[in-house]
This record gives C-alpha cells, structure tokens and sequence, in this order.
C-alpha cells in the first residue's frame, strides 16, 4: 500500500456510454430517493471497465453529478478501495498475491518474473499489455501461489508456468484459468492422502 | 432516566446518554479527540476508553456506548463504569502512544502548543517516554484556502473538521482519502472550502494540524491578553473572545453562547482582525482647498462647531453607520436634537423599518435560539448564508432534524439545506398568502433586508405581517415575525428612535445634493453623500465616508471601546475594549461629548456610566445586558393593516460580497483574498 493520487494525465472528459447509462439508470431507480448514494461503488465500477479498468477524474466528477453526492465524497471511495485504478493499467491487469501463504510458496519468483518482463509495479510496458501490482492475499491460498489478471484467478503458478501464461497472454493465445498444474479445485497437490477407502458400511458396499 | 455507577458515584442520567456524557455529569474525567458534543459521533480516536461491568469485557470507547447499552447486574444492581482502573489508565496509555507514534515532535514550532489537546493529554494520560525509534510516517501538507494553514504531519484523524464541513457549515469541503496509514485529509484534489464557517476548523482541530493561516507565527497562546465581548460584522451579536498581544489584537475566538452562536462564528467575525489595523485614520482631518490636512483636536472641533453655529437647524442632518454602539447613537441624537434638526437617520440602505410600528415590526421575534422548536420556515428577500453564517448553521441544524419545510421567495441561493423555491418577487409572496399548506404553528416568517430596503418595503412588511398572521407566524405564545438585520447598529438605533423626526429626511433624501448643509456622519459607509454639504465623519477607516468628509473625527472600533449593541432578535449586550484605538482616536461618544462641548451646549453627562444612566432614563429596556425584552406582537396586527401593494420587481440580495460589508472588512487584506475566490468561484460557475 503507498499513497493513492489521481493520474497526472487526465482526459478532457468523460461520458458514460448509452448501455451503461442505460444501466446505470435502471440501477439508481432501484434505490430510495436521497439514499443513490449506496449506489457510488457499482457506478465506480462500471465508469472503471468502461474505461480499461482506470478511473479518471471526470468519471469520478461524473458518478458523483450522478448521484448527488460531493466530488470528495467519491474521492474518498475511489481513494480507500484499491480494486479501483487512479492510473491507467495494462490490458493484462496482473494483480499478485504476496500474503503469507503465496510468500512461503513462492510468489518472490513470480514477483522475480514480472520485473524482469513488466518493470516496477504500475508501471505499464511500452505495448500497453502488461502491468502488475502486489496486493493482499486474494483467498486461494491452498493453490498458492497465485495471481489475478483481469477477472480470472490463476493459481499453482511457479517461474516457468507464469512466463508461459505471459507469452500465451501476449501471443492472444487462449489461457487455461484456475489452476495451471491440472489440479481439481483445491485438492491436494499430489493425490488424496486421507480418505482414499471408504470406512464402515461404505466400505463393506465398496468391497462388494 | 437510568441508574448508573461511574466510579462508585452513582448518577442518574437518560437512558440515550452515552457513558462519556455520564461520566462527564459524575465529573469523572474522560479524554477524547474525536468527539465533539455538536458532531456525530465517529468513535475513531480511541482515546475515551473506560472499563465497563455490564457490558463487554474489554475496553469502551465511551463516546460511541450508549447507557442504555448496558445490562445491570443479576441482583438488578446498576451497570458500572470506571475511568480510572488500571485497564483504564494502561487502555489510555497504549493508545496516546499509537497516537504519538506518527505525530512529529514539533511542539516548539507548532502553533497549537500551549492550546493543543494532544499535548495536554499527552501529558495527563501519556506514557512517560517514547519506545518507537522507526520512521514517522511524512504527509504532504495541502491547501483547502485563504483561513486555513495545514501541517498534516501532525494530523491524527479524528475527523471533526470533515464532520463539521458535512454536517454543520453543510458545505462538505473536506474528507479523508486514503485508508489506513496512507488517510489523509483534505479538500477535493487541494481547492478552497467553500463555507463561510470553515475557519471554525481551526477551532475543532485538537491538535496543530488546521491552524488560522493569518495568525501564523504571531504569537503564543499564553501571551494573549482575553477580552470577552460580542461581534458586530453581523447582527448577530456573536460571543467571541478578542486576543491581544500589547496593544495589537491578533485573533478572534468563538465564546460559547447557546442562545446566539453556539460555539461557531462566521469567517468574517473571526479573519477581520487585519482589518482592525489597515487603513486606521488615526488624527482628525480638516479638507482644505480641496485635499485633507491633518489637524489638531481642537482645530477640527472649532472647524466642525463654526459650520454648525454658521448653518440654520433644519440644514443639519446625520447618519449613523452599522457598526456604532448604543452610546454614541444616543449622543449624537442629543446633539443633533440640541442643534434643533430632525433629520437623522440610521438606516443608509433605506430599510423602511420604522420604531412608529412597534418594536415587534423591526426585531427577530422568533429569536435565534427559538429556530430550533420552530416548525417551518418562510425566507422572504434573504440569504441567510451571507447575512448571518452562524444563523444559517442553527436553520440547517433544524432542517437536518428533520420535519421542517422551508420556503424561499427571493434569490435562488445555495443555502446548504433543502428549500422549496416559491418565486423571486412579492408576487410569490400574495401567492403564498393566499394558499400556503396549512398545519403550521410554529412558522417562522424572516424578512431579510433585501425585501425592506426598497421603495415598497413597508408594503412587503405588511405583506410579511400577513403571511405570518395567516400561517402560523403568530399564535399563542409564538411570534415568528422575524426580521434579519446585516447591521449591529441597526436595531439600537431603532430601539434609540434615530429616526427623521416631523418632516425629516430620509438618510437617501439627506444624501441628496442641496438638501442639507451640514452632516454628522457617523460611520456611515455604504452610503454617498452627494457633493455641496459640509460632512463632519466620525469613523475609524478610511473608506467611503471619509474620502468625502470635510472634517474626519478619529473613532474607536468595536474592539476598541466599552460600548453596548442590540442585535437582530432585540439582545443588548455589551462590547468590551479589548485593545486601545490607534493615535489621538478616542472613543466615538467621548468625541460627540467634546463637540457639544465646542459647540456651547454640553450633552448632560461626563462620563460614560453618566451617559448610560441618561440612557436607562430613556430607554430601560437597553440596559438589561444579555436579555431579551419581548417585544408586542400586537403591533404586528396593525403592520399587517397597512397598505399592501407591492411592485412587481424581483427582491435583490441585501448582500452582494459576504466578504466585504463594512469598512473593517475592506481594510482587511484576508477579507479581500477571500472575497477574490469567492468572485472567481462565482464567474466561473456562471461560466
């Protein structure tokens, strides 16, 4: 965490697309009159995916025209939650886990990895495909280590399997998401080492 | 009510007190940074920790625990507090010392020191020493306007200035972005506050984060000499606390006056003070051959009492300006009375108020403090945000409370409370006469000056008679007729009767060039007297009045002397001296005193005590300090029965420039760079 400031280069202005508009509208209505601003981190959101996943200061000036809320009241939204970007990102977001589990599991080889090919955190590379930024743990803990790009989890990442992810992701190539050793969910990494039989009457059944 | 032990004393308090107001009323001591008795409660600071039985059995933040939140014992015995436990004093340790871990150790360049609620607290509830050796944590300091110097380093968060800019000033200039270590505090992205309260910030600040940027380095806050007494840039008659260093005064603190100003003064009330030092005519003047002279006391007095002997009585006339006390008002009506003139007048905007029509036709009938059980509210011609900041804090106070329509006929102002928007002109007005909702007991009808000082005010006075005689302005034990005066001198000099007496004029018709000869001018600025009569200026700047008078007689300002105002609601109360005024002025009754003296005819007292023995004779009711005496709501009766045909014209804002009403303001150098940004914000927004 460091101290979060709004984009030195800002566009001129912002304006949210007919769909979007659209359903924001059809969210605000849902809210009682004098409480829409309950809606400010959904209308955030959308002002973010709408604008390659960054917040500009108009946007934020616009949600809060849209709600009636003052500007520093969605500052401060925009400011505390770190899943909103004051500063444009990749088109490949990498956000990596280096909370305790990820550490010990090796996420510095990870980390190793992304500045080598990306650079510094939030820093984005020259063709606009990568950035990344450390950030706490994201609660995939059991396929440690992990990161997140964009929407999509990928876990049990190692050097080797992350660089490759990388040049799938740079290449257009499709990506498996989740696990990228063929683990199921979060099952044990090598095979089941308890409850491989079957105890009592279900082992009797399994017998027959 | 509810029982409950607060070490070992046992109190009884309502059910909705939170432990630390029980702890306050068993007078156990609790510390606290974050709360704030006219705030909401945010229950960030930590600092009011208690140890409860009852209740969970950890430490308490008392200001956010209701008394009602805990349980009594199983015998029924009443629920415990206590504030001075050893898991108490080791609660209150730890967290000054989370507190002063990232607060730098500046107090010796710090402002705030001497006055500084971390640094007292610190000392009486602190640890003895520090045991954190790392980095502290640096914040960049941020501008958010002319009044307010920032030192974020020293910020602890405790958010009572975006509390106060959110709920009381309502103008929700501050926040606090970031989370955790990286919060930090500010406007949005470094503007200008907007409110008209924001230096009150200054106020709430417990440590030396928010500071007033004008008193910056001036001085300590041991080495100010206090002065108790009241404010006159409105009519309010705020209680503030006027701090002199030697003969300069530095700064103006808000005094706590529950019935006036609760604890909050407007920036005008309390950035003035460089006003009170520029500009200062300090010597009397004589204009000779067309340029002024400095002159001698004598000089001008002889100059002044030849022109008055030399001009027949019904030539004489005199104003009297905005910001003139109850003395020098009554001299100067005995002397221009003595003289054998009628033509004086204390209203230079032309306000058709007239003492003819009672008392009740010019006073706040409803009295500030009586906003808060009001249960309506009509605005007719006024912005109560720039006529009186601290009144329009108390009308948005009740508004948040919930179930109090306000209705606005004049300028389409932004009020920070919701309004319904009636129209611009009288018409509005006969409209809302004719169909106002119904149900209203309670109503407050405030009449600002932008609806009186037109040609046709006393017809909108009439009309304002009506709308409250109709709907609920005026019922039993209820009189919420209401005038709002911007001028501290106004209604004193109504209660005074300085009024033109049979067949005089008009302060407009004494302007007027060839109406009169000779004029005694007291302090009266924010009108021109046109070119051929001799004007005599008793004053303290020089502003408007000056550059045209003939003879400058040095005034006292309001800091300056012992001097009595009534303010818009009819309170008398008295000013203090705080400092003494500049050069050979003297205090403005003193100089009327030496002019009748000049003049052949002494006014009957010496001294100040005679004056206002002579003023007790006259007028009892203004020697009540601090009262109200109520005025008849009767005559609003007749008022109601004058002729009511209004123009058509829309009503005009009394107040153009917030910043800028009176000469003390002009002369303030703050009061102009706030009046700029004011400008700019405006032409921009228009844009």
């Amino acid at each position: 965490m460091s101290i979060r400031r709004l984009a030195e280069q800002q566009p001129e202005s912002f304006e949210f697309t007919p769909e979007n508009k659209a359903w924001l509208e059809g969210q605000i209505a849902k809210y009682p009159d004098g409480r829409q601003a309950s809606m400010v981190v959904p209308a955030l959101w959308q002002a973010q995916k709408q604008n390659d996943y960054w917040l500009p200061q108009k946007a934020i000036e616009k949600v809060a025209d849209l709600l009636g809320m003052p500007y520093i009241r969605v500052l401060e939204i925009a400011t505390f939650y770190t899943m909103f970007n004051l500063e444009p990102v990749g088109k490949y977001y990498v956000q990596l886990c280096g909370t305790t589990p990820c550490m010990l599991r090796g996420s510095d080889e990870l980390i190793a990895v992304l500045e080598r090919r990306v650079g510094p955190q939030r820093h984005v590379t020259a063709d606009g495909l990568f950035s990344w930024l450390e950030v706490e743990c994201l609660g995939a803990c059991c396929n440690a280590p992990m990161v997140q790009i964009n929407d999509d989890y990928y876990e049990d990442l190692t050097a080797e399997n992350f660089e490759k992810l990388l040049d799938d992701l740079a290449a257009g190539r499709p990506v498996k998401t989740g696990s990228q050793t063929g683990r199921v969910s979060s099952e044990p990494e090598g095979g089941l080492t308890s409850l491989t039989s079957f105890y009592g009457d279900g082992a009797k059944a399994q017998a027959e | 009510m509810t029982r409950i032990l607060v070490d070992g004393v046992e109190v009884d308090v309502p059910a909705e007190y939170t432990l630390l107001q029980a702890c306050e009323e068993a007078g156990a001591e609790v510390p606290r940074f974050c709360f704030h008795e006219r705030l909401s409660i945010a229950g960030n600071c930590r600092m009011c920790l208690v140890e409860v039985k009852g209740g969970p059995p950890k430490p308490q933040a008392s200001c956010a625990v209701a008394v009602k939140d805990l349980r009594p014992g199983p015998d029924g015995a009443p629920p415990e507090v206590f504030t001075k436990s050893p898991m108490v004093k080791k609660a209150r340790e730890g967290v000054m010392e989370f507190l002063l871990v990232n607060h730098p150790l500046d107090c010796p360049i710090c402002d705030q020191g001497g006055e500084c609620d971390l640094q007292d607290q610190a000392l009486a509830f602190g640890g003895d020493s520090s045991r954190y050796s790392e980095n502290k944590r640096a914040v960049e300091d941020k501008y958010i306007g002319p009044l307010v110097k920032t030192a974020m380093n020293r910020c602890i968060h405790c958010t009572r200035c975006v509390r106060f800019t959110a709920e009381i000033a309502g103008t929700s200039d501050m926040g606090a972005i970031g989370r955790g270590e990286d919060m930090e505090i500010t406007t949005y992205l470094q503007t200008a506050m907007t409110s008209e309260l924001q230096g009150n910030v200054t106020d709430l600040c417990p440590v030396g984060a928010l500071l007033p940027k004008p008193q910056n380095f001036r001085a300590r806050p041991w080495e100010y000499q206090k002065t108790e007494t009241i404010d006159v840039q409105d009519a309010l008659g705020s209680a503030i606390r006027v701090d002199a260093r030697g003969r300069e005064v530095i700064r103006i603190l808000p005094r706590l006056n529950e019935a006036v100003n609760e604890e909050w003064i407007s920036d005008k009330t309390r950035q003035i003070v460089d006003g009170l030092k520029a500009q200062r005519l300090d010597r009397p003047y004589i204009r000779e051959n067309g340029r002024l002279r400095p002159a001698s006391w004598q000089e001008a007095l002889a100059a002044v009492a030849a022109k008055a002997k030399a001009t027949p009585a019904e030539k004489i006339g005199a104003l009297v300006g905005d910001l003139a006390a109850l003395e020098e008002i009554f001299a100067l009506k005995l002397l221009v009375e003595g003289l054998g003139s009628v033509h004086l007048d204390a209203r230079q905007d032309g306000a058709k108020l007239d003492p003819r029509f009672g008392r009740a036709s010019y006073l706040f009938n409803a009295t500030i403090a009586g906003v808060d059980e009001a249960d309506s509210l009509l605005v007719i011609g006024s912005n109560p945000r720039k006529e009186a900041p601290v009144l329009n804090a108390r009308i948005r106070k009740r508004w948040l409370k919930g179930d109090f329509p306000i209705s606005v006929i004049g300028e389409r102002a932004d009020l920070t409370y919701g309004y319904d928007y009636l129209g611009a002109g009288p018409d509005a007005l006969a409209r809302f006469i004719e169909s106002a909702p119904t149900g209203a007991s309670k109503r407050i009808v405030l009449i600002g000056q932008g609806a009186l000082t037109r040609a046709d005010g006393r017809a909108i006075l009439a009309l304002a008679a009506q709308a409250a005689k109709k709907h609920g302005g005026l019922s039993e034990g209820w009189n919420g007729f209401s005038v709002l005066h911007t001028a501290a001198s106004r209604v004193g000099a109504l209660d005074l009767g300085f009024t033109p007496g049979q067949g005089g004029l008009e302060a407009a018709d004494i302007a007027k060039a060839g109406a009169l000869e000779l004029v005694f001018n007291l302090g009266a600025d924010e009108i021109a007297v046109e070119p051929g009569a001799f004007v005599v200026y008793i004053g303290t700047h020089g502003d408007k009045g000056a550059h045209r008078a003939d003879v400058i007689l040095p005034g006292a300002a309001y800091t300056e002397k012992f001097g009595l105002y009534v303010n818009t609601e009819g309170r008398v109360q008295e000013a203090l001296r705080a400092a003494f005024p500049p050069g050979d002025a003297r205090e403005d009754w003193a100089i009327l005193r030496a002019l009748s003296g000049a003049l052949g005819a002494p006014l009957p007292f010496d001294s100040q005590k005679q004056l206002r023995a002579k003023l007790g004779e006259a007028h009892p009711h203004l020697l009540r300090l601090d009262q109200i005496t109520p005025a008849s709501a009767a005559d609003l009766e007749a008022v109601a029965l004058q002729p009511a045909t209004a123009w058509k014209d829309d009503f005009v804002p009394a107040i153009a420039d917030f910043y800028l009403t009176n000469p003390i303001a002009r002369a303030s150098a703050t009061m102009a760079e706030c009046s700029a940004l004011t400008q700019g914000r405006l032409s921009r927004a228009a844009e």
